[in-house]
């Protein structure tokens, strides 16, 4: 079965689209590559896919992330050139999670202790808000 | 290794941190792959047949909108698979197949209500609660080995 694949890199990583698209033109394997803007979309199928993505993973551990997509690279439904521009859908999630990645991929590749969070400021509950109504109104 | 779906049900980091921890992360993508790449569409450009709507109507009822009950049909399926689950809090930008509110409600409660391990998670916002991030989503992960 062919599946599709992203293969987005951190923003502070020093491995480039360019460089995982060119691992993989010069690879064994039978795989259609598109770089983007954010990484690459790999498409082949699902056993080939596996394989590829534990060599592209080994370029940069904790800075490349890997996620399925429903679509073929490319295809008219979702291509942007196709549906004259704009970005496709789906980009903005990937966009939004991409901000975090370097913080993700810095928590990855940490060793020692994790830090103890200091608890969060919690809303006034409504009890208590009337407590203090009734204090001061009496 | 255990079926972990991942709330939202598109997210890169989760799907990404799970995967490469050995398990399998249960995704949309993986559903709509099936509808769009499947030989002999239907109903282009998706593959949507009158078995979808029917799908969606297991979780949602018939006067529920039907954006609600087709995106159940790509997800409900998914939930039922779950072996465990992390839920990360509604970070407010979810779009496309996690973009609509009353279903992300409803898949929340599905999962909660089907008795699996959850992890329950808020996005980080800085490196001390990326690290506490990726931390309790290992732990949680091990757990389940």
């Amino acid at each position: 079965m062919l599946v599709t694949k992203y293969v987005i890199t951190s923003s502070e990583s020093n491995i480039l689209p360019s460089d995982i698209a060119m691992k993989i033109y010069g690879s064994k394997y039978d795989v259609t590559v598109k770089e983007t803007c954010m990484g690459v979309t790999i498409n082949g199928e699902e056993e080939v896919i596996d394989e590829l993505v534990k060599e592209i993973r080994a370029l940069d551990p904790a800075g490349i992330f890997i996620k399925d997509r429903g679509f073929p690279p490319g295809d008219p439904r979702r291509c942007r050139g196709r549906r004259g521009g704009g970005a496709r859908p789906g980009f903005y999630m990937i966009e939004s999670e991409s901000k975090m990645l370097p913080m993700i991929s810095r928590a990855l590749s940490s060793e020692g202790e994790i830090p103890v969070l200091a608890e969060k400021k919690k809303p006034l509950s409504p009890g208590r808000l009337q407590e203090i109504i009734k204090e001061d109104l009496s | 290794m255990a079926k972990v779906i991942v709330y939202p049900p598109t997210s890169t980091i989760l799907s990404d941190l799970v995967a490469r921890m050995g398990h399998k992360a249960l995704v949309v993508p993986e559903a709509v792959r099936k509808l769009v790449t499947e030989s002999g569409i239907d109903s282009p450009p998706l593959n949507m047949t009158p078995e979808e709507p029917k799908k969606g109507l297991r979780y949602a009822a018939v006067d529920v909108p039907s954006g609600v009950r087709g995106r159940m049909s790509l997800i409900g399926p998914i939930i039922e698979e779950a072996e465990a689950a992390i839920i990360v809090e509604d970070p407010g930008w979810l779009t496309g197949c996690a973009g609509c509110s009353r279903t992300n409600e409803l898949v929340r409660l599905l999962i909660r209500t089907k008795g699996i391990p959850i992890l329950d998670l808020a996005y980080p916002s800085d490196d001390a609660e990326a690290k506490v991030f990726v931390h309790k989503i290992r732990s949680f992960l091990e757990g389940l080995n």
